[in-house]
């Protein structure tokens, strides 16, 4: 009896396994996709391209550092065509361990400017993020913000606020100031931020927020985004401890306010390479980049595409200019510094 | 009696499926140890000279905490509803058990949602009396707030199985205390809780290893623990070998746990000889003291479950509309499907190794299969790693022999193979833990007299032992079920394409900040996990007249 129930155990998964590879042996046109976006947005975008190109997306989606994981582990014979993620460490670090390949795609090259892309072209940039401040309208006067590196004067103490370092938009913001600033400056930085922060970093972004509508801080360091989305909220508290804040651009008049990308790239062992390069160049056209950036609040990187109502309220900014590349590079040094800091 | 367990030899079929089931648990254990003997990884000297103090220190106290919350809440309720008659009693029996159905980190972004800012609380204060609050109301984003959030979650287990070992201690054990002049306090400390002890230890090891296992919940406080660390050195440097050292290091807390746990337990007996297991009968006492028990489970049960659940369902109500569709009803059917095979098929295992060591007369087949139950302490995203490389060997032998060309697309990984294999080594304990607890209720008695009587060891296990432990199969299942709903990273790395799960769902959501519409997800997984914990509390009653 028992081995009767073993016997179809065994026999119950193989056919499992067998019936879930099925689905793989069509041969209709696919595309497959890891992916770190999780948005709705990006799934409605998938359907349209497959609307008009009949090529299917698959799509598995989990955080970027498990997907790169993913695909060095099944090595030439991953089934992975795409890998997006939300940040330009982990594009950088999927280059370092040679999982990707580079493109040559003149849509690519016309869409998206030079410094979204990776030098080689093996990854692009497909929306960016700036990291911004975002200060109490009752308590602080924009006149007395400037810049990141003037969050560590005196005057700030016990009121700065942001998120842990385990959080990738920290760990970019830290490896450009490595990057413009150079380490001992960076880590001299973090250090002299965590003295002013009014309590030790920890929560989303969103917590950053409603911790300045509360009064807990005065001034967070935020991605626009989750301002935009948290301005939108079901719920009616939600939005207004968003209106009790203002946004503020840091370092407009020096290297510009640091901006984080999420981006594509074609895997080396890609099966189905045209159509990745399809799918990233439709992600590139001005229709899916303006859906993006009136969804999801990110700025899209193609210039022909249009700001939504809210970024265009927002207003036009200088961005660091750095390739985001250099980003990438530095962000081991970026999170050994945190630690030694003790920015937990 | 070693007369007749010498009569066996060493080797039976049973030590042959057992060995059979631990190679394929074991596997992908093994393939991370061996990651061992590389020479560790570059951030290792960063990382022991930073923050490995941190880690022992947060992981300890962690640990520490949560056992001796869940030892207070789980124990004392148990007693409350086991022994004592008052208001509510029956209901409390099962409504104690609900908050095991909340994943941890759901739990962890609900109570800061409640407390903080935009929170019901504070808003109430603001709108109502213009009152504010700087900060949270009760700042739990710390390691006192993890300690709280896994705590409530974590409880159930030690409420359960501790409940099950007083409702089955032998009614004629209490009755002598009485007859000697014992009231139930004394009782309880003399009698009751330490034969309940390899229970309530048991539930306890349970709730340690998901406490080492919790990424979510720790990383929302900022709290760091040996688990953060793992992830910080694998994905934020990119260092695995450093991450299996944290690994590694973690999985000795788990040999320690595990072993002071068979330690206390050690040589003593501690089933019944006869099985006559009359429970005791609930006493009936004083109307202020019915009304103190009464309000002790009723607050615990509003704290650990319904004020965090109503919170959900206010959010449900904000944004159903936005995220409930026929996709939804998808995502139900493949979670409750997927935790159905993974829970049956542990049980079944669990048996077969549990088997195997009743009728070995041999030590050594005990601690290898505890090696088993060791996934549940390893980080969801390591075993995923562990599960991938043997599989990913066996579909590149499979190519290279079989069809000797290289095709897009992956055999067994990538499938839902991987994943249910990857849940049977992640939540073995879950399943074998009861199982083992329930064959030492019964006693070996009844199979050595079954075996005397010339019954062959399959039909004993079939006529004699199974029915005798039923109830306890059935925890397994649904322990198992329960926890498999909520995991997140396994899932998150091996499930198929385009395959979705409730879990997966709502951690979309939830990492997108978007925490009400993660609810929609949230709700019903804890829904789904009420059906079973319902009828397991049917199961523990029928075993109680």
């Amino acid at each position: 009896m028992l081995k009767n129930i073993l016997k179809s155990t065994i026999l119950g998964l193989v056919a499992v396994s067998l019936y879930a590879c099925g689905g793989a042996s069509d041969q209709e046109e696919v595309v497959n996709v890891y992916t770190h976006r999780h948005y709705e947005a990006d799934q409605q975008l998938f359907d349209q391209f497959t609307e008009k190109t009949g090529i299917k997306v698959n799509v598995v989606s989990a955080s970027a550092d498990e997907l790169i994981q993913k695909l060095e582990l099944e090595g030439a014979n991953s089934p992975a065509d795409v890998l997006i993620t939300v940040d330009a460490g982990r594009l950088h670090r999927a280059v370092e361990k040679d999982l990707v390949q580079a493109v040559e795609s003149e849509i690519l090259n016309t869409n998206i400017p030079s410094k979204f892309r990776e030098p080689g072209n093996k990854w692009f940039g497909l929306t960016f993020r700036a990291r911004i401040l975002a200060y109490s309208k009752e308590r602080v006067d924009p006149s007395e913000l400037s810049t990141y590196e003037a969050l560590t004067e005196e005057n700030w103490k016990g009121r700065v606020l942001t998120r842990s370092s385990e959080n990738i938009y920290n760990q970019s913001l830290l490896a450009s100031i490595i990057a413009n600033n150079g380490e001992a400056a960076a880590e001299e930085w973090a250090g002299n931020l965590l003295a002013n922060m009014a309590r030790t970093p920890k929560g989303s972004d969103r917590d950053q927020v409603k911790a300045v509508a509360s009064g807990e801080g005065d001034v967070a360091i935020v991605n626009t985004y989750y301002i935009g989305i948290m301005l939108n909220d079901a719920n009616e508290e939600e939005r207004k401890a968003a209106e009790k804040i203002a946004i503020f651009f840091p370092n407009q008049d020096d290297r510009g306010t640091h901006i984080n990308i999420s981006g594509a790239a074609v895997t080396k062992y890609a099966p189905n390479k045209d159509n990745a390069v399809k799918l990233i160049e439709f992600l590139s056209e001005v229709e899916a980049q303006n859906f993006l950036a009136s969804i999801n609040f990110e700025y899209p990187v193609n210039p022909k595409a249009e700001y939504s109502d809210l970024l265009k309220e927002w207003g036009s900014f200088k961005a660091d200019e750095i390739n985001l590349s250099e980003l990438g590079k530095r962000n081991k040094d970026a999170v050994i510094i945190f630690d030694r800091v003790g920015w937990k | 009696m070693d007369i007749i367990r010498k009569k066996y030899y060493w080797w039976n079929k049973w030590t042959g499926y057992a060995l059979i089931i631990l190679l394929f648990v074991a596997t992908p254990l093994v393939t991370i140890l061996f990651k061992l003997f590389a020479s560790p990884g570059g951030s290792w000297s960063h990382i022991a000279n930073n923050l490995l103090y941190g880690y022992f220190q947060n992981t300890l106290l962690l640990l520490l905490g949560v056992a001796a919350l869940t030892f207070l809440l789980g124990v004392s309720t148990a007693w409350l509803v086991s022994n004592y008659e008052f208001p509510g009693r029956r209901y409390f029996e099962w409504l104690l058990i609900l908050p095991l159905g909340f994943p941890g980190y759901i739990m962890a972004y609900t109570y800061v949602g409640i407390l903080d800012y935009t929170g019901p609380i504070q808003t109430f204060f603001r709108n109502t009396f213009d009152i504010s609050f700087k900060g949270s109301l009760i700042d739990i984003m710390n390691l006192p707030g993890a300690i709280f959030i896994l705590s409530i979650t974590l409880f159930p287990y030690v409420f359960l199985i501790s409940r099950s070992s007083f409702l089955q201690q032998s009614k004629t054990m209490q009755e002598a205390s009485f007859l000697l002049g014992a009231n139930r306090t004394k009782t309880f400390f003399k009698i009751a809780l330490p034969m309940a002890r390899p229970a309530i230890v048991a539930g306890i090891a349970l709730a340690s290893m998901e406490v080492l296992n919790d990424y979510g919940t720790v990383k929302y406080f900022g709290v760091n623990t040996f688990t953060t660390g793992i992830f910080r050195a694998w994905f934020s440097m990119g260092d695995a070998t450093t991450a299996i050292y944290l690994a590694a290091i973690l999985m000795i807390f788990v040999f320690l746990i595990l072993y002071l746990e068979s330690l206390q337990r050690g040589n003593r007996q501690y089933s019944s000889v006869n099985g006559l297991n009359k429970p005791t009968a609930r006493i009936e006492v004083s109307m202020q003291k019915k009304l103190l028990y009464s309000a002790i489970c009723t607050i615990i049960f509003l704290i650990s479950f319904l004020i965090p659940f109503l919170q959900l369902l206010k959010w449900v109500w904000l944004t159903h509309e936005k995220v409930v569709n026929q996709e939804f009803l998808t995502l139900i059917y493949r979670s409750f499907g997927l935790a159905a095979i993974a829970g049956v098929l542990i049980v079944i295992f669990s048996v077969i190794l549990l088997y195997a060591l009743r009728l070995s007369p041999f030590k050594w087949v005990k601690s290898i299969t505890k090696v088993a139950t060791l996934g549940y302490a390893i980080p969801g995203a390591v075993i995923a790693v562990g599960v991938m490389i043997p599989l990913l060997a066996f579909d590149k032998w499979v190519y290279d022999a079989l069809l000797s060309a290289r095709t897009a697309g992956l055999f067994l990984s990538g499938t839902l193979f991987a994943l249910i294999f990857a849940y049977i080594v992640r939540f073995m304990a879950v399943g074998y833990n009861p199982v083992e607890a329930g064959f030492q209720k019964i006693g070996i008695h009844v199979n050595e007299a079954s075996r005397l009587l010339g019954v062959r060891s399959t039909k004993t296990l079939w006529k004699i032992d199974l029915p005798l432990i039923k109830t306890t199969l059935f925890s397994g299942i649904l322990l198992v079920f329960v926890d498999v709903l909520k995991e997140l990273p396994l899932t998150l790395i091996l499930r198929p394409f385009n395959y979705q799960t409730l879990a997966t769902k709502a951690f979309d959501m939830a990492t997108n900040e978007m925490i009400a519409e993660s609810a929609n997800a949230a709700v019903i997984i804890i829904l789904t996990g009420i059906i079973p914990i319902i009828f397991l509390n049917q199961m523990i009653k029928k075993r109680e007249l």
